[in-house]
């Protein structure tokens, strides 16, 4: 029998499409690595409730404005479920959430930008749920056992957020002229942030080479872009809005859609903490935490009581 | 989309995964749902609170949203044992033992099925 070292054994459970499970050796890397991006990940679902929690109280109609309370209640879970599945390597939900107050974790920079009519509802389910379901898809096959089964979950769900906007949208769009214009303006400030979502090009995408061969990331950037921008088109074709890409057409020869440059310079900047609503954002959160302070230690004070009354 | 997180020009790749907490953490449950009747308990996941009542409330809430289940049970994951990693080559040793295995008797074929 070959005795494999630790390395080759945890690489040979990955290329055998095998999960690498709590447990198990795991290089420093991979595990830095997945903590970095499920810490991330958890933050955007939790930070994500944000824009949508804007136009609860503002919901056209009473079903709208349930939809969008599952939509948001759905959130918060699914940022309960990747807390658990980061919990698995070794670091605690409350000091994630706590470096995501101190501005030191990340979230994704979509939910920088701010959601300013109705229409930013149906946007934001079509076209933002949309480009996570993308990658989202890809993550239920990565290698990290506890990450893939939330992913799982979370993809079921996603697909009713996706639906229910771009119905959101259909309604819009088949109403009057004044609700199209403002499905359009819409799709105008949401289509780029979109595609950014995706993040950098794979030339400039730093650790995407490790991340393939650890099966953390399976497709790329740029080929889950492309992917993302072939499916979206026909959609926005029935809708009857225009992406705004003047560059966007079909190019036969590769059998793709071709589309213009995205603004790098804008994604760094609201990577760097400066969109147009990164620091309301944290700001928020952190109230929210604060301001639920007594909920948790009266939760903490009743359950001890009960434990003392049940032991004496 | 990637929830890989950009590394800005100048920026280093590493988070921080550890900090001061002010407050007490609640401890963690595991959380198993019966899908439907008939079927076994599955581990579905895990989430924190402060006892077993608040646990298995936010377990139906967070986990049965869809009619995933009809029964929930939580447990202290403080109350799941395991062995150590290291002694998972223990298992192995078990698929060496391939007379445990019914496939490994030959039937002959005028007996019929058995």
């Amino acid at each position: 029998m070959v005795v494999m070292s630790p390395e080759e054994q945890f690489q040979a459970i990955i290329d055998a499409e095998d999960k690498i499970e709590p447990p198990d050796w795991m290089p420093d890397g991979y595990r830095k690595t997945l903590i970095r991006q499920i810490a991330q990940h958890a933050h955007s679902e939790v930070i994500g409730m944000q824009p949508e929690a804007n136009w609860i109280t503002r919901a056209p109609t009473l079903y709208r404005k349930a939809i969008l309370i599952a939509k948001v209640q759905d959130e918060a879970g699914h940022g309960l479920y990747l807390y658990s599945a980061a919990e698995t390597l070794g670091v605690k939900r409350d000091e994630m959430q706590e470096l995501l107050h101190q501005g030191k974790h990340k979230y994704s920079s979509i939910f920088n930008y701010p959601t300013l009519s109705w229409a930013d509802m149906g946007t934001i389910g079509w076209l933002v749920d949309g480009a996570a379901i993308t990658n989202q898809v890809m993550l239920t096959r990565g290698s990290y056992g506890p990450y893939a089964r939330a992913m799982v979950r979370i993809c079921k769900e996603e697909s009713f957020h996706q639906r229910q906007g771009y119905e959101v949208l259909i309604r819009l769009c088949q109403g009057s002229p004044e609700q199209k214009a403002m499905a359009q303006d819409s799709i105008n400030r949401w289509w780029w942030p979109a595609l950014m979502m995706f993040g950098p090009h794979d030339s400039d995408s730093t650790h995407t080479e490790q991340s393939m061969k650890w099966k953390i990331k399976r497709v790329t950037n740029d080929d889950l872009r492309q992917q993302f921008v072939d499916m979206t088109v026909r959609q926005a074709d029935y809708l009857g809005l225009e992406l705004p890409d003047p560059d966007l057409r079909w190019n036969e020869e590769r059998g793709h859609y071709d589309f213009g440059d995205i603004d790098w310079e804008e994604f760094w900047h609201v990577v760097k903490g400066n969109g147009p609503m990164n620091r309301e954002r944290v700001a928020h959160k952190v109230k929210a935490w604060k301001d639920g302070a007594w909920v948790r230690e009266a939760a903490t004070a009743h359950a001890k009581k009960r434990e003392a009354r049940s032991a004496a | 989309m990637t929830y890989e997180v950009p590394v800005a020009p100048g920026e280093k790749a590493e988070i921080e995964e550890t900090t001061e907490l002010s407050g007490e953490s609640w401890p963690m449950w595991e959380v198993f749902v019966r899908a439907h009747r008939g079927i076994s308990h599955v581990h579905i996941g895990s989430l924190h609170a402060p006892d077993v009542e608040t646990a298995l409330e936010n377990a139906r809430d967070v986990y049965t949203r869809r009619g995933e289940g009809v029964s929930v049970w939580v447990v202290p994951s403080t109350e799941v044992h395991a062995f150590e990693p290291d002694a998972a080559a223990d298992y192995v040793e078990a698929n060496e033992k391939v007379y445990r295995l019914a496939t490994t008797y030959e039937i002959p074929e005028e007996v019929g099925q058995m």
